[in-house]
């Protein structure tokens, strides 16, 4: 019976011992040695007294930061992987929320992790990874906390940006994980042959869609350094040279490929598998890639982090010259519902908020009960017995051929380079800096943040003290100071206004 | 060069272009940053850089990038 993530892990480590399983391009662990380092660790996190609780991770994107999520797994524990380059402030809120005894980080992050425990910021043990995966292995410890662990209990808390200004971390377990693992092995037709290239960072859940289908079918995954995303040829370059065939990037990534003209520079044609998601695909951009790849297979993948990893997948096939690109279906054992505003299911070609139903929907917003209530809610359409289902904020319909289609969002939050944005967390922020007012818009043409304010402070300095509160996705692109912000007549900042004010203004 | 130093500082207000000569090692420019440059240089100073041309190296500092500029310029 399959309830453990660990047990695709043992079951790989086994058959395929040698075979090389996470890379970074110039080395890697094998799947005998990536089951070895976890085993050592979770040892070594058992015998300082931790289980069944969070540790933070602070390390770099390397294959032996996956090796560490499965060490914590391995104690009974459940890993919070942290950005490395994100603020001390934003840090410390997560920290503030997670409450970790300790935190895992490689020698690179140590002096970070110190400081954030002199500021105060983190309290616990601070634990170099190099000395947990050293530790003895104590496989009677480890059978121990195997035996006790169920497939409800947490593996890891992923944080994503949240309105108040306190990011939210969505904590997911053993079952909702291997319920994706399965289904997207399924519907996109994964095989020990696939080998992966990693794009996303660590501290997602989006990079679940390649390290457990790795794990669980024996393939080989390496892990793209992330300057390379800003260099189109090299990146192709690097695709072909490790003879990569599957991608699932976001858009953006993929934009950046094709508008540069790197397709016809560098043709990446050892891709059989491209799936994109996270944000639109232009049509312009998505019909080159088609052009350029005709035998490759594309989807479209979309689904929220609180419904573990993503929901609904969309095969290519030709579209009319104006048609939206589909999210499609959802996987096998994930149900969709569209409700309209007043809780009814949304009719033929009618408008709704896309929730989420099945064993995919995750355990909720870790340590916060009431954003936890607001969004896993009681199925409206079931008073029969309990239900809990994931209302997305994002509204849906579907088109004649019964495809899922993503309209827009219910509220202020937007994608950006494959990133969730709250716009009122960037607004928080400005307020933290002391402005008078704040509005922070989306110019989607663009794809750039806008931050309109009322206040004393110049753009530059206001930009400064932007970059000690948030990661580098959210930061403004254009900052400009009004006397006042326009307001709608109702008295609420015109939202509207200054966002076609960003649109109108020339770079 | 101005011109292109105004490009780079609309970016980002508190990097000295003048100095810095690891725009790309240091992690200053990411890849929406490449895109505008890209964009910008087109835009204003008229000149296209090609995809065999978009190297780190040559968006390491604003000297090589100006220098990448002034040669595409000639050709």
């Amino acid at each position: 019976m399959l309830t453990n993530i660990l047990q695709y892990l043992d079951v790989t480590a086994r058959r395929l011992p040698d075979k090389l399983a996470f890379s970074d391009g110039t080395g890697g662990l094998t799947f005998a040695a990536l089951d070895h380092a976890s085993r050592a660790a979770g040892s070594a996190l058992l015998s300082r007294g931790f289980s069944r609780e969070p540790v933070a991770v602070l390390m770099d994107k390397h294959p032996e930061e996956i090796a560490a999520f499965f060490g914590i797994i391995r104690a009974g524990c459940f890993y919070a992987a942290m950005d490395a380059d994100m603020p001390e402030p934003r840090m410390k809120l997560i920290l503030d929320t997670l409450a970790p005894r300790c935190l895992v980080c490689d020698a690179k992050n140590l002096k970070k992790a110190q400081e954030l425990a002199v500021s105060g910021a983190f309290t616990g043990d601070v634990l170099l990874w190099d000395e947990l995966a050293a530790s003895p292995v104590d496989e009677a410890a480890l059978d121990a906390v195997r035996d006790t662990q169920i497939d409800c209990d947490p593996i890891y808390v992923v944080f994503t940006s949240g309105s108040t200004g306190v990011p939210k971390g969505v904590a997911a377990c053993h079952r909702s994980v291997i319920d994706y693992t399965e289904s997207l092995c399924e519907a996109i037709g994964f095989s020990e042959d696939t080998v992966f290239a990693n794009q996303t960072p660590l501290y997602f859940d989006a990079p679940l869609k390649e390290i457990m289908p790795t794990i669980r079918l024996g393939a080989t995954c390496y892990l793209v350094p992330r300057m390379l995303f800003s260099f189109p040829v090299p990146l192709c370059r690097y695709l072909t040279d490790h003879k990569v065939n599957t991608i699932c990037w976001v858009v953006s990534a993929l934009t950046m490929i094709s508008s540069l003209g790197a397709l016809e520079a560098h043709k990446p044609d050892t891709l059989t598998t491209v799936c994109f998601g996270s944000e639109v695909f232009p049509r312009t951009q998505y019909d080159k890639w088609r052009a350029a790849l005709p035998d490759a297979r594309f989807f479209n993948l979309y689904g929220p982090t609180e419904a573990t990893g993503m929901s609904c997948f969309w095969p290519a096939r030709d579209l009319a010259p104006d048609e939206p690109i589909p999210v499609g279906r959802p996987f096998r054992n994930t149900d969709i519902l569209l409700l309209t505003p007043d809780g009814r299911r949304a009719g033929r070609g009618e408008e709704g908020e896309i929730c989420m139903r099945g064993t995919c929907v995750t355990l909720g917003y870790y340590n916060d009960p009431g954003r936890t209530s607001a969004a896993f809610v009681q199925n409206p359409l079931n008073t029969a017995y309990p239900e809990i289902i994931y209302r997305t904020g994002d509204i849906g319909r579907y088109n004649e051929r019964g495809e899922l289609l993503f309209l827009h969002r219910r509220d202020a939050q937007i994608k950006l380079m494959g990133h969730r944005v709250e716009l009122g967390e960037v607004e928080a922020a400005a307020d933290a800096e002391g402005v008078r007012a704040a509005c922070c818009v989306f110019d989607a043409p663009r794809q750039r943040l806008v931050l309109y304010y009322a206040g004393d402070v110049t753009p530059d300095a206001l930009l400064a003290g932007l970059k000690n509160r948030l990661p580098r996705y959210m930061l403004p692109a254009a900052l400009h100071a009004l006397p006042a912000l326009p307001h709608t007549p109702n008295g609420k900042i015109d939202r509207a206004e200054l966002r076609e004010r960003a649109e109108r203004e020339q770079i | 060069m101005n011109q292109l130093i105004d490009i780079l500082h609309s970016l980002h207000p508190d990097v000295d272009f003048v100095t810095e000569t690891g725009l790309v090692e240091n992690g200053i420019l990411n890849s929406l940053d490449i895109v505008t440059i890209i964009t910008e240089v087109s835009v204003c100073m008229d000149v296209q850089i090609p995809a065999e041309e978009i190297l780190p190296e040559n968006f390491d500092s604003a000297a090589a990038l100006w220098a990448l500029v002034e040669r595409l310029d000639e050709a």
